[in-house]
């Protein structure tokens, strides 16, 4: 059996307490794991208390009034505050999901957040996107049209328009992707969930001329193929999308132009 | 090339340069679209953004974009131009407004070839909704002129243009936060200095043309649907190179943000059928504004919801909101043009839209104010009486502009037309200016040291009010004195507390001292460029005493075009901490003869 060892200072320690809100009469503790790119030492887990008399009732609203209130060091992505943007997919208790849409009180106490898994942290609750973008970039996501456009707009069936819901609404938060196990051992090759459902949202526009190479540029063991319809992806969209059914409707058009 | 900066704090920080034609600040609608157009005219074109782009605030456009396409009934870019000129309350510039609507159908037509997932007619054109101040017929009918992605259509559009972006081979430096502009001693634009936020390095971009499309400015407020990235970091940086800022006073409050959290509830919601009720179950817009109703402008509905709750018929236990009721509507047509808001009602409210009415609150939402521009985008300043004076080599488009086409008050689904309309005539405009590699003068030595010493002074701010606590004040102060309705003595209230909290701010304090990601500085920095927009926004509010658009003043209740048919210009004195208010003459003329200048008059809904 091979012993596998995690490196050293990938082990998460204990990190400070920080004080109780003086005063406070309606607690929730939270667990914040803290990583300080300019020091030597290993991540930590710290603890805080929010007052929640004092705050609104989603997790985002508890760590912005930490950041407020306790620890101005505390670091996270967020912008819209209303699930449109993106910007704040956190692992909270155990599940990849949007801070700003997570009510506090629809997750177990003391409420755990983690960076999304397996991407290297920048700082805190950041992490670095970048190859996730690049292979969102990959795809080409714009039409590929060859027709001369006409005069006005391009004629779009009800038909037509409504298979690209649950596909066109995609925030690129990245909560499926980092959710995804085969996303963690072959993302440097392997698309993972988001990409691909952004993918099939090319594919299957009416408007789109380009369906033949999009598919040759996905006919590949790795980028398409190392979806194993595990689900976590499907699972822990924010936005309620299934990325897992987009994956297997690209493997049934790669089928169908084969006979 | 690295080079050094002069000792900052006994430390030199290491500086990397970049030159491009063109570097658009900004990534949202109006800077993709501009990005795009320089890109394609072969221009080397750089857009630098302090979020991913498609995380940019345009992602939370619900309700559509304004274009007089006619595909639901007979429509007319004039009519639309009246539309805005109305809606504008007389403040707006009428060839730049005519420049927009006639503009408007072709670059919409243009989102779509690009692949924006418009909602459909049986026809399979692009569907259109109604929306507020709408009409057809110089204000006879309701026009339904509102092209609408289901109820995220600056979602549809944001992803769209970003990968447009992506496929015209825009260089893209992403999480970079801009710091100041670079102004030659001639007073053109030369660059500008911005910090990367995940190795806190400091780069200095020279460019033909910078195109500021940093968007507004909502969060000087407590209560806004903006973004937290909605600081107005390019207005700022606009005020302390010396130039104006334009009718700052006017601030769109929308009707209904949801009572609590602020969060956006698309006016397509009423668009599409959804209506106000007060405590005694009465449709009181029908006493307000007898023809439009719910379809008034905002500034008008939002009057009336304020109104309403004043003399005590506000719903709930504090009577303190007002009901929007969609629990009418047929729950198909709600799932299939109101998904987002549906979503967000159940998760912000805890309302079935199906079944009960959303609590909300009028909640501050635009800025029609912002940089001068003409309407190529060029950015405008006073010199020497002339009003009219183009800064060379800076542009501004987008809610970071006031070319002006929303004067007083900008009407539902014109803030995407006015992205794209003048991103386009940006792009258009620095393609006539810029030619691919001119060759551009260098940079003085010094050029950037005033940006870098701000930055250092923040980052070693070693006061004893936290950034959040002078931020809570700031916002509070606007909320209170600078709100719906506004007296001179609420406003000269408002004056002293929020000059009081721009002094106060030399007590900061900054804990974290890391170059890294730091979003404490970050959130300094952006505190620090709202300051000084609140501040010009409350003295330029107490100044104009009249009421026009969405500035409502009691002690003068009537607009005075004699008078202040004018915008307002604020200059900033950043060492004394004052503001300077001059004036620049609206455009009382058109752009062509294809349609006659739009005479003031009573403005009624």
């Amino acid at each position: 059996m091979v012993e596998l060892t995690l490196p050293k200072n990938s082990r998460v320690i204990d990190g400070k307490v920080w004080p109780k809100p003086q005063g406070a009469k309606r607690l929730t503790e939270f667990r914040i794991y803290r990583y300080d790119p300019d020091g030597e030492s290993n991540p930590r887990m710290d603890t805080y208390y929010v007052d929640r008399d004092d705050c609104g009732p989603m997790v985002l609203d508890g760590i912005i009034w930490i950041k407020s209130k306790i620890d101005p060091t505390l670091t996270f992505r967020r912008s819209c505050r209303e699930g449109i943007c993106g910007s704040c997919a956190m692992n909270i208790d155990g599940l990849n999901t949007l801070a700003c849409t997570k009510g506090m009180d629809e997750v177990a106490h003391p409420i755990r957040i983690y960076p999304l898994p397996h991407m290297p942290v920048i700082k805190d609750l950041v992490p670095d996107l970048t190859h996730f973008y690049s292979q969102h970039a990959s795809i080409e996501p714009w039409l590929h049209t060859s027709t001369p456009a006409p005069e006005k707009e391009w004629k779009q069936s009800h038909e037509d328009r409504e298979k690209l819901d649950g596909l066109y609404e995609c925030i690129l938060c990245a909560c499926c992707s980092t959710s995804c196990p085969s996303y963690w051992w072959n993302g440097d090759r392997y698309l993972g969930p988001a990409v691909l459902l952004q993918a099939y949202r090319w594919l299957i526009d009416s408007r789109d001329e380009a369906t033949g190479e999009r598919l040759d540029n996905l006919e590949d063991p790795f980028r398409l193929y190392r979806c194993h319809t595990i689900m976590n992806c499907a699972n822990t969209c924010p936005k309620g999308l299934n990325p897992a059914r987009a994956i297997a409707e690209i493997k049934k058009m790669m089928v169908e132009r084969r006979v | 090339m690295a080079t050094s900066s002069p000792a900052q704090n006994g430390k030199a920080y290491p500086i990397t340069d970049h030159s491009f034609d063109v570097v658009v600040v900004g990534a949202g609608g109006a800077g993709l679209r501009a990005a795009v157009g320089c890109a394609q005219a072969g221009l080397r074109t750089a857009c630098i953004s302090k979020v991913f782009p498609t995380r940019s605030h345009t992602v939370a456009a619900q309700g559509g974009i304004s274009a007089a396409l006619g595909n639901m009934g007979r429509d007319d870019w004039r009519w639309h131009m009246y539309d805005t000129v109305k809606g504008s309350d007389w403040l707006g510039d009428q060839d730049a407004i005519e420049y927009l609507c006639r503009n408007a159908p072709e670059a919409v037509y243009e989102l779509e070839h690009w692949g924006v997932p418009f909602s459909r007619t049986e026809e399979g054109k692009i569907y259109q909704r109604p929306f507020g101040g709408m009409t057809t017929e110089f204000g006879k009918g309701t026009a339904q002129r509102t092209c609408a992605a289901a109820d995220r259509t600056g979602h549809a559009i944001l992803h769209t243009l970003y990968g447009q972006a992506l496929r015209s081979k825009t260089e893209f430096f992403i999480e970079y936060f801009a710091l100041d502009l670079i102004m030659s001693e001639e007073g053109r634009c030369v660059g500008l200095m911005a910090l990367k936020m995940d190795d806190g390095t400091i780069h200095r971009f020279r460019a033909a043309e910078v195109i500021l499309a940093t968007g507004g400015y909502g969060r000087a407020y407590f209560s806004a649907t903006s973004a937290h990235t909605c600081t107005g970091d390019g207005n700022a940086m606009v005020l302390r190179a010396g130039l104006p800022l334009q009718d700052m006073e006017f601030v769109q409050f929308h009707p209904t943000g949801i009572y609590g959290a602020g969060c956006l509830i698309t006016e397509g919601s009423r668009g599409e059928g959804g209506y106000l009720t007060n405590s005694e179950g009465e449709r009181f817009m029908e006493r307000y504004a007898p023809s439009a109703k719910d379809l008034a402008s905002r500034d008008v509905v939002s009057r009336a919801m304020t109104m309403e709750i004043r003399e005590g018929r506000g719903v709930g236990k504090q009577k303190d909101h007002i009901y929007l009721h969609l629990d009418h509507l047929d729950p198909k047509i709600l799932a299939e043009r109101l998904p987002g808001i549906s979503e967000s009602a159940k998760i912000f409210a805890g309302v079935d839209v199906t079944k009960e009415p959303i609590p909300v609150l009028p909640t501050v939402h635009y800025n029609m104010g912002g940089i001068p521009t003409n309407y190529h985008g060029e950015v405008l300043t006073k010199k020497n009486g002339n009003a009219d004076t183009i800064v060379p080599g800076l542009m501004a488009i987008g809610e970071a502009a006031c070319v002006s086409v929303h004067g007083a008050n900008r009407l539902g689904s014109n803030s995407l037309i006015d992205l794209v309309v003048f991103g386009r005539a940006a792009g258009q405009r620095a393609a006539e200016l810029v030619s691919p590699g001119e060759k551009q003068a260098e940079l003085a030595a010094n050029a950037g040291e005033a940006a870098l010493a701000r930055l250092d002074r923040f980052r070693h701010a070693s006061g004893g009010t936290k950034t959040a606590e002078l931020r809570l004040q700031m916002q509070k102060t606007m909320q209170n004195n600078c709100a719906v309705y506004r007296t001179g003595e609420v406003l000269h209230e408002g004056q002293t507390l929020i000059h009081n909290v721009w002094s106060g701010s030399s007590d900061i304090q900054v804990t974290d001292r890391s170059l890294v990601w730091n979003t404490d500085l970050l959130e300094t920095l952006e505190f620090d460029n709202l300051i000084a927009q609140a501040v010009v926004t409350m003295d330029s509010a107490a100044n104009r005493q009249e009421s026009r658009g969405a500035h409502a003043r009691e002690d003068f209740p009537n607009r005075d075009d004699k008078e202040w048919m004018k915008h307002s210009l604020a200059f900033i004195d950043p060492a004394k901490q004052e503001t300077l208010i001059d004036y620049r003459p609206v455009h009382t003329y058109t752009m062509s003869n294809d349609i006659e200048y739009i005479a003031p008059k009573a403005r009624v809904y």
